[in-house]
């Protein structure tokens, strides 16, 4: 329908990336409108762009929806180019509007949000730089090109994790995100360049594109392939934070909210769960790395989910949701559901979002308090935000007619039936969700409801927030009640729009098996079933007998205390993990100061004795040499010296003689 | 007795034996001024060869102009030669050709 955004797809990526250079370079200098304008302006615009290639795309014939732009040729080395060069096919036209739609919407709120901050144009230049990294991400046609936004995204998360650097454990937090994300980018700079050198061997072909790497791939043999597949996933798993590398997620929410809603909505944690879609005819082939996904989301969902029950911070509560929610994603794409993985991706990012923009509206309504046992009671004074914070809540929980309804019984559906997952993925999905709506159900009361636990002081100064932060809210919130509908399972009786336009891109993936429709309704049962339960007895905890909770934890302490403080993970990390490191490291520096230092002394030892050596040879031999021949010269020249007297008349005898010899070569 | 004619022999006969005379001067002679009259004779003995072998071959008379411009240079070559000498005497207070050994090696 618009064929010449086939020629300008590059604008997608490129206009945040000005925006981001306007902003970081010269806006010191701008007025903070001009800030805002230009930084929202940006990415809108992307977004109106991906919205066009999505119409685009949708009007092509559905076997033939995808098409390649490619700017120019970045790396070219004889027969392997790379070219800067972007693929828009129905999954990455997705993400694209995912990502710029969102990231549009959470632009707009931090308008409001950050408006007294001092560095202002350097967080929407930051912002803008995140938002571009990501669009490089989703919609290069390489592998490593997509590299290149993948490190872009964890190095933004960096810069905007710690943005209030003041505080030091802000900046800690930060470098945490940067550290766990570059543990993860190992592994998946190991993966693909396992995969380039395999394929390259074997085809002759150097390529990273991923239309090159589909069409080699089948010529990998399965064990290379599934080493190539978990080596990806341990980078997935550093961005989207699953086990064991989903810690900086917590302490990701020491940036500014909309910066947390940005990173656990829209950017980043999405990138893990992206790619390995986005590398579905690869793990087809890697059945082995595929159930590897599925289990440790798995795991996440439930893991993080129990330590979510107990966390007292607001953004502690989502954020230990994020990683819950993003094992559901990766059972989705672990059992080979791949357009289940991205539906619920999707509409999380919706009620994700959401939520974050949410409690930064409570946030800032209380004064940077976030602590929701000091809180309650607030659904009078924040009616839009409650409204929509509800709305998230029943989306994230899984209440049917709610856009996470239909993902989340997507992926359990799919779970319990495909090869790759089992009752056990299935079992552990379903309590989950449970848990969530349990902490969810939890989160709500103690915020919104009951009777008020703020100080007075806090407590005048309580005020909904001003309209640039509520409209983003309710865009998100009608979003997150309807997102589902493009989803509805086939049980209904309806089409599965989403998985059909996804449909073409998986279409070399994995077979699942046929649905069969009783069982789609028994186990939709069970998961509403599941998440009715866990609110129930949240509401029954937290708005009906209000002291149990309480005499709960004081009675089965040995079980709370480690939920509470995150498992103990990170206290495991830092004993095992880095304190292990720094035992290699003194390890390390002993070999250093004995091996290595003793093998550079004993060189120069050795050295000093060689050139001792060659300094005698030097003075002996070669000057001796030098010295004979002058020596030679000088006495052969004192012999000869005594032909010349001085005196002219030997001088004359001598011609003389010399003519006199001549002379007898001619007369005799 | 019959007066034999003089020939180009006896010419030649008189320049070589003036040459040698020169040469024997030059070689032997302590004093500077007396090997440049060794000089001069062995300078004469070529002209007397010039003029000599100008009178017994052909009719003209170019050897013996050669002889004349000879003399003439040799008058200059006198006149440069004597400025040296003197020069020498300057420096060394002495023409003595023996102890004049500054170039010796």
């Amino acid at each position: 329908m618009y064929p010449f955004i086939e020629q300008y797809v590059w604008l997608v990526p490129l206009l945040p990336l000005l925006g981001a250079a306007v902003n970081l370079l010269a806006g010191s200098r701008l007025p903070r409108h001009a800030v805002s304008t230009i930084a929202v302006g940006s990415i809108s615009a992307s977004f109106v762009l991906t919205v066009i290639a999505y119409l685009h795309i949708v009007s092509l014939p559905a076997d033939h929806r995808q098409f390649i732009d490619t700017a120019y040729t970045w790396i070219g080395l004889g027969g392997f180019k790379v070219g800067l060069s972007f693929l828009v096919d129905p999954l990455s036209v997705v993400m694209g509007m995912i990502v710029s739609g969102v990231s549009s919407v959470i632009h707009l709120y931090s308008v409001g949000y950050m408006h007294d901050d001092r560095r202002y144009s350097r967080y929407f230049g930051f912002l803008n730089l995140f938002a571009f990294a990501m669009l490089l991400l989703v919609l290069s046609d390489s592998i490593l090109l997509m590299f290149v936004g993948w490190e872009g995204v964890g190095l933004c998360s960096y810069l905007l994790i710690g943005f209030w650097f003041e505080k030091i454990e802000n900046a800690r937090a930060g470098m945490k995100a940067f550290v766990v994300n570059r543990i993860g980018d190992f592994g998946f700079i190991v993966g693909f360049l396992l995969l380039f050198t395999a394929i390259g061997i074997r085809t002759g072909t150097w390529s990273l594109d991923f239309g090159a790497i589909q069409s080699a791939v089948g010529l990998v043999p399965t064990a290379v392939l599934t080493t190539v597949g978990i080596m990806l996933f341990v980078g997935a798993t550093g961005k989207s934070a699953q086990i064991p590398l989903y810690v900086w997620l917590p302490d990701a929410m020491a940036g500014p909210t909309p910066v947390s809603a940005l990173i656990h909505a829209a950017t980043m944690v999405t990138a893990g769960v992206y790619m390995v879609a986005r590398m579905n005819f690869l793990y087809a082939l890697a059945p082995d790395a595929l159930r590897v996904i599925a289990i440790v989301g798995a795991l996440t969902a439930f893991f993080a989910a129990t330590i979510g029950l107990v966390q007292n911070d607001i953004k502690r509560v989502l954020a230990y949701s994020t990683v819950s929610q993003l094992g559901y994603m990766f059972i989705g794409v672990g059992v080979g559901a791949f357009s289940a993985g991205i539906f619920h991706l999707m509409t999380h990012a919706f009620f994700k979002a959401l939520l974050f923009l949410g409690s930064g509206s409570v946030i800032h309504a209380m004064s940077g308090e976030q602590d929701i046992r000091k809180m309650g009671g607030l659904s009078k004074k924040l009616p839009i935000t409650t409204a929509t914070f509800v709305i998230a809540s029943l989306a994230i929980m899984g209440v049917p007619g709610f856009a996470g309804f239909f993902s989340k019984d997507d992926i359990l559906y799919n779970a319990y039936t495909s090869p790759y997952g089992g009752t056990f993925v299935w079992l552990l999905g379903v309590l989950a969700a449970v848990l969530t709506g349990f902490y969810m159900t939890r989160l709500v009361v103690l915020t919104f409801y009951g009777s008020s636990r703020m100080d007075p002081h806090t407590a005048e100064h309580v005020h909904e927030s001003p309209k640039t932060m509520t409209i983003p809210l309710i865009v998100l919130a009608i979003l997150s009640a309807i997102g589902g509908y493009i989803g509805m399972p086939e049980a209904f009786g309806v089409r599965n729009v989403f998985a059909g336009f996804l449909g073409p891109v998986f279409a070399s993936g994995v077979r699942l098996p046929e649905g069969s429709v009783p069982l789609e309704w028994a186990l939709m049962g069970v998961s509403v079933l599941a998440a009715f339960s866990g609110i129930g007895l949240a509401y029954y905890f937290y708005a009906v007998d209000t002291e149990l909770p309480a005499a709960l934890a004081e009675k089965y302490n040995t079980a709370f205390r480690p939920a509470y403080t995150g498992m103990y993970v990170d206290e495991f990390y830092s004993k095992y993990i880095v304190g292990g490191v720094m035992g290699l490291k003194d390890l390390l520096a002993l070999f250093d100061s004995h091996i290595i230092d003793g093998a550079v002394n004993g060189t120069a030892r050795l050295g000093r004795r060689l050139s001792d050596f060659e300094g005698a040879f030097d003075r002996i031999v070669v000057d001796g040499a030098v010295n004979a021949v002058g020596n030679g010269i000088v006495s052969a020249g004192g012999v000869l010296r005594r032909l010349q007297t001085g005196l002219v008349q030997n001088y004359l005898i001598f011609a003389i003689i010399g003519m006199a010899i001549l002379l007898s070569f001619v007369l005799l | 007795m019959t007066i034999l004619p003089i020939t180009l022999t006896d010419y030649l006969i008189l320049s070589g034996a003036l040459f040698s005379i020169g040469v024997f001067g030059v070689l032997t002679r302590k004093n500077a001024i007396a090997v440049l009259m060794g000089v001069e004779l062995m300078l004469n003995a070529a002209n007397i060869n010039l003029v000599a072998f100008s009178k017994f071959t052909g009719p003209g008379v170019d050897g013996q102009v050669f002889a004349l411009f000879s003399i003439v240079i040799a008058a200059a070559e006198v006149a440069v030669a004597l400025a040296i000498v003197i020069s020498i005497y300057r420096v060394t207070r002495t023409i003595d050709l023996d102890k004049e050994d500054t170039l010796k090696g």
